[in-house]
């Protein structure tokens, strides 16, 4: 496997349009002649599906959902970042740019976050455009918010459901190319394998989850914007259906997966209630600017009434440790101190398993503070939200919280196009590694999603496709030997699922799955409990092929054998991302490492050895996978040590 | 809590359906309905039963995809809740619980409580959407929008296409959904310039695809989990009278 | 887009049914008024009668445009109905098991049976006082004319007294049959029923009611479908109990 990243040469304010302008372009006339395929329908793979049917490009779009509208992107509530600088507050691309790489602690391709910025504009313009009903101001401009501890107001917003607005804007421009028949949409359709032809990918494998049917569709080209893989970990704050089996067997099929461990962790969501849990709830994390954080001193007291525990015997351990940030302090450093303090046996909240795991967060002194009025105004709808799923009112009684997975900042490595190690082959969204490095920040997902989409890959994908001589183009044949082999692998597959005829559900092994994968690789790691990690997953998965019992038959609406081939996935998958945690002998980002900590508990890099991405290849599934490396630059920032002290 | 599931189950569009009765026990208070639905499969196929298949995604009442009819009432009995935001508190122990898929012409059943909602794609196609394309947009701030209209079209962009509108009208009509659809676009600047050739396609095709006549009953306002109001509505047959006239003379936009 | 698909979509149904409501609306409030002069206080016997004979020679046979326009509106209303509930069956022909609702009004859901019954007694209602044609109830056989009386003296014409037909009289015989008057109580309740839906109905159909004006409307609704079913119940009961006679 060879990685070259293709960054373009020149100032890194010009490599974006210098690339732009060397790129090839396919001729308006021609470009009817050029088939592509979107796997995902969500805020990359929509906006790139939509834009490339503007193009003119023959587009095939496949989903999982019943509607492209329904894609995770939905769930997204902060905001969407921007350098417009509306505010007037010194925000520039360059300091997004710049904060992007900070935050990403240093794992991230400068050349590809300074192009994020620069987009970024854009972005919030076509949005307008197409009725994204942004929060304005009473002369009628976009207000703006800070979000995720940004020194500026950079952050555009739609209520509290700013994920779902941008998504129905992408949706309705999608909606419209699919009226013209420029982009034809396959709902429930997942996608199962990619077909890889001379060193190319030309099509894909899918199975039609009404019918069962496994059908191939042969392209020029194939983006992958399926969002990322934090179902692994079973509970997550991702939608049920979201999985890793579309990255997962490109990456089998020679794409190279670059850092699958970094994974983000949400400190303000909705602790678990107990085994029946399917999954987790975020709440804003706006929250933590007005709840204080703490839990009670002694372990004998946590299962006492919160009010009746007083002041002196209530540990605010936020604000002990990091005295400047307290409350506020980022999104690992928080969520590894609630871990810390349930691992104490100080956690709060039902017991799951022989644990408690959540802490409290109180917002008795900002009502006592700023009346009980004005707390409602802030955060009126998340209280509610948390009654709905609690049952208790948070007015009365500290809200409890606990850190759940969130956001997987790894993915298929791509290079500087968006293309993985596949020629042909493209990643887009949650889905690619390359934007946020070990760590992202509140409100840039989206940016992301939707840079790629519209404004990246229309470019990178015309100067591939323009490589193909028109007299090529749409030639591939869905009935040549390479997707008849990708056929009948994924039906026997699928067959093989069937006919074990088990004890066991498939749900039990992902949730089992989940179980180790939270406990040994979850928010803080070490290498014996990753190495145990990865011996309990490889007997897991000898349990699941020969134990798992999936009814019916593949012939049908059949929710269980598609369960059971995403589970098989993430059986795999789990593992890979132990091997890479235990590779990466560092803290960074998302990535911590015990051993690698100072005195106080914070994260120690190692940029002289980890200053770049480990990107694994699969050598097939007897062998262990291989680890290559891409070196990172950091020519216009400044490589330093975070502190929240 | 134990339970008694009364539960449609359907083999295929094509094949007849009829209720199974379930008894469920020990389900958690805490859980939500769908991890209630969750157990009841887990333990139909701890015996070798096939599952209930139903229709659900994000879990958080954003995704739309969760589509039950819940005694009678699309997503349950609490207001402004999908189903799978719904907890088990809210029923008391021994209850029999009927469950149902959506049901309306339009919405043919696939399998068991899953639905085939895809009318609501084609109503969208037809015109739920501003002609523009990527590039092609101004300064976000080059046309100030008034905070009303703005706020007015958050309220009906709000709407989860999830269908509840259309299982509770007791006409099976879709004008709350292509109603917000219509008014959300209908109402701001950039909408404007076609908004009565959008009237006037998503009004015909939502006809075409056979869903039922509106009559005002309101029911559709009642169950739908974001609080969308009959105001879209008659937002959309002023829209629809005006385009209409407009169409006569030649000049809608 | 096609005239002809808009003129059949399913909002102009609506329109049609919001319009021919209104019409009926402004019909049974007049017809009210002008009932209403049985009483002694607001006319009785004579200025009835005189009221009668007026209807009876407007100029330019407005009479006949009128009960032309009425009778289009009925057939209308009721077509409109018959499609839409035709339609409404087909878009769900599987129902549920079990039908709660949760705030579609009671006048709401029965509205096509408070109209089939409506439709009904209008039918009689014409027949028993506008024709005379109800067997046993053939008023211009059965009651003499009287003389068209105005300010307390009879109204001369080239010499002559002007006759009318004793419509007064007819209203007082008809009421007096004690099923009549239940059958017509009852309908006024239905029509009361109708109406409350109905009134505020017909501003959403058209597009002029928002969330604020809904509860205002209802309101409006609910009043004048009372004051409606009081005003025509009052008339039968005051002949049952010998008030008018």
């Amino acid at each position: 496997m060879k990685l070259d990243s293709k960054i373009p040469s020149g100032p890194i304010q010009d490599k974006w349009s210098n690339h732009k302008f060397s790129s090839k372009l396919v001729n308006p006339a021609n470009k009817r002649k050029y088939n592509v395929i979107v796997v995902g329908s969500g805020l990359a793979g929509g906006a790139a599906a939509a834009t490339l049917g503007e193009l003119g490009y023959n587009v095939r779009c496949f989903c999982y959902q019943d509607s492209p509208r329904r894609a995770h992107s939905i769930a997204a509530q902060g905001g969407i970042n921007a350098a417009k600088n509306y505010q007037n507050d010194g925000d520039s691309v360059y300091r997004l740019f710049y904060d992007t790489v900070k935050g990403g602690d240093f794992r991230a391709r400068e050349a590809n976050v300074h192009r994020l910025a620069e987009v970024s504009n854009s972005i919030i313009d076509q949005c307008v455009a197409q009725g994204v009903p942004f929060a304005r101001e009473y002369g009628g401009t976009l207000d703006n918010r800070s979000f995720g501890g940004a020194q500026v107001s950079r952050t555009f917003y739609a209520r509290g459901q700013t994920g779902q607005q941008l998504l129905l804007g992408a949706y309705s421009a999608l909606s419209r190319q699919i009226a013209t028949g420029q982009v034809k949409m396959y709902n429930r359709h997942e996608m199962l394998d990619v077909v890889v032809e001379d060193g190319r990918a030309v099509g894909i494998t899918t199975r039609n989850m009404v019918t069962g049917d496994v059908e191939s569709w042969a392209a020029d080209a194939v983006l992958l914007a399926t969002g990322g893989y934090s179902n692994v970990y079973f509970l997550s704050t991702n939608a049920a259906g979201c999985n890793v089996t579309a990255a997962y067997r490109a990456y089998k099929k020679g794409a190279g997966f670059a850092n699958p461990c970094y994974t983000q962790i949400h400190p303000t969501c909705i602790p678990v209630h107990g085994d029946q849990q399917s999954k987790l709830t975020l709440m804003s994390e706006s929250l933590r600017n007005d709840g204080r954080v703490w839990v009670p001193k002694k372990a004998e007291d946590v299962g006492k009434d919160p009010n009746s525990i007083p002041e002196e015997d209530r540990d605010y351990y936020l604000e002990r440790k990091y005295p400047s940030f307290g409350n506020l302090a980022p999104r690992d450093i928080s969520s590894r101190s609630a871990k810390e303090a349930c691992d104490d046996g100080r956690g709060v909240g039902p017991k799951v398993g022989d644990q408690r795991n959540g802490v409290y967060l109180d917002f008795r002194d900002s009502i006592n503070r700023l009346g009980k009025d004005k707390i409602a105004e802030r955060y009126g709808n998340l209280f509610d939200m948390y009654e709905r799923i609690t049952a208790e009112n948070a007015y009365e009684r500290p809200m409890r919280i606990f850190p759940a997975l969130h956001y997987t900042m790894g993915g298929l490595w791509v290079d500087y196009n968006l293309q993985t190690t596949i020629p042909g082959l493209f990643a887009l969204g949650e889905c690619n590694f390359s934007d946020h490095g070990g760590n992202r920040l509140g409100a840039s997902a989206l940016m992301q999603g939707l840079a790629d989409g519209y404004f990246v890959i229309p470019y990178t994908l015309g100067n591939y496709l323009g490589n193909i001589p028109v007299g090529e183009a749409g030639k591939h044949n869905p009935d040549s030997p390479a997707f008849r082999a990708s056929k009948e692998m994924v039906k026997a597959h699928n067959d093989r699922l069937l006919h074990i005829k088990g004890k066991r559900t498939a749900r039990s092994f992902h949730k089992e799955l989940g179980h180790i994968m939270w406990e040994y690789a979850g928010m803080a790691r070490n290498a014996a409990g990753l190495q145990k990690a990865i011996g309990m997953i490889s007997q897991l998965r000898a349990e699941f092929w020969s134990d798992v019992f999936v009814p019916g038959s593949e012939a049908e609406l059949n929710n269980e054998l598609e369960r059971a081939a995403r589970v098989a996935d993430f059986l795999e998958f789990g593992e890979l991302l132990c091997r890479d945690a235990l590779d990466r002998d560092e803290s960074c980002g998302g990535h911590f490492r015990e051993e690698h900590q100072t005195a106080d508990g914070e994260a120690v890099r190692d940029d002289e050895n980890f200053c770049n991405v480990s990107v694994w290849e699969h050598k097939g599934d007897k062998e262990a996978p291989v680890k290559h490396i891409e070196p990172l630059e950091f020519d216009n920032v400044k490589l330093t040590v975070r502190s929240y002290k | 809590m134990n339970l008694k599931l009364k539960v449609w189950r359907q083999p295929s569009q094509e094949a007849a359906g009829k209720f199974e009765i379930y008894d469920i026990e020990s389900v958690s208070e805490d859980s939500s309905f769908l991890e209630m639905l969750d157990i009841l499969n887990e333990r139909l196929l701890e015996k070798g039963e096939g599952p209930v298949h139903f229709d659900h995604d994000c879990r958080e009442g954003i995704c739309g995809m969760c589509s039950l009819t819940i005694d009678g009432i699309p997503h349950g009995p609490e207001r402004a809740t999908t189903a799978c935001q719904l907890h088990m508190r809210h029923f008391k122990d021994g209850d029999t619980i009927t469950i149902e898929p959506w049901r309306a012409k339009p919405f043919p059943v696939v399998k068991d409580l899953v639905v085939d909602r895809t009318a609501f794609e084609r109503i969208i196609q037809s015109g739920g959407y501003v002609s523009v394309n990527t590039g092609a947009a101004p300064d976000g701030n080059a046309i100030p929008i008034p905070k009303k209209d703005a706020d007015f079209a958050m309220d009906a962009a709000a709407c989860i296409g999830c269908g509840a509108c259309v299982a509770a009208c007791p006409n099976a009509s879709a004008m709350l959904f292509t109603s917000a659809k219509a008014s959300q676009l209908n109402t701001l600047p950039q909408g404007r310039p076609e908004k009565d050739r959008r009237t006037l396609a998503m009004v015909s095709t939502m006809d075409a695809e056979g869903f039922g006549n509106c009559t005002n009953y309101g029911e559709c306002e009642a169950v739908c989990p974001k609080e969308i109001k009959l105001d879209m509505i008659a937002k959309l047959n002023r829209d629809f009278a005006v385009a209409s006239v407009k169409n006569l003379f030649g000049k809608a936009g | 887009m096609q005239v002809t698909t808009i003129l059949f979509s399913s909002l102009v149904k609506k329109y049609l049914m919001a319009v021919t409501g209104l019409i009926g609306v402004g019909f049974v409030a007049g017809h009210l008024l002008g009932n209403l002069q049985v009483y002694s206080l607001l006319g009785g016997a004579d200025a009835f009668n005189a009221y009668a004979y007026k209807l009876h020679h407007l100029p330019y046979g407005l009479l006949w445009i009128v009960r032309i326009v009425l009778l289009a509106t009925v057939a209308v209303h009721v077509w409109m109905a018959v499609l839409l509930t035709i339609e409404n069956k087909r878009a769900r022909p599987e129902g549920y098991a079990d039908n709660s609702t949760v705030q579609a009004t009671y006048a709401s859901k029965t509205m096509r049976w408070s109209g089939v019954i409506l439709l009904a007694f209008i039918i009689f209602h014409i027949a028993h006082y506008t024709t005379r044609s109800v067997p046993g109830m053939k008023y211009n056989e059965t009651i003499e004319k009287v003389p068209l009386m105005k300010e307390g003296k009879p109204v001369m014409q080239s010499g002559e007294v002007v006759m009318t037909f004793d419509a007064y009289t007819m209203v007082v015989q008809g009421f007096s049959n004690l099923p009549v008057s239940i059958f017509y109580i009852v309908a006024m309740g239905l029509l009361c029923l109708h109406l409350t839906h109905g009134v505020s109905s017909m501003f959403q159909s058209v597009g002029l009611r928002n969330h604020s004006w809904q509860k205002r409307l209802d309101k409006i609704a609910l009043v004048y479908g009372w004051g409606i079913f009081l005003g025509f119940i009052s008339i039968p009961i005051s002949i049952l109990t010998g008030v008018v006679s």
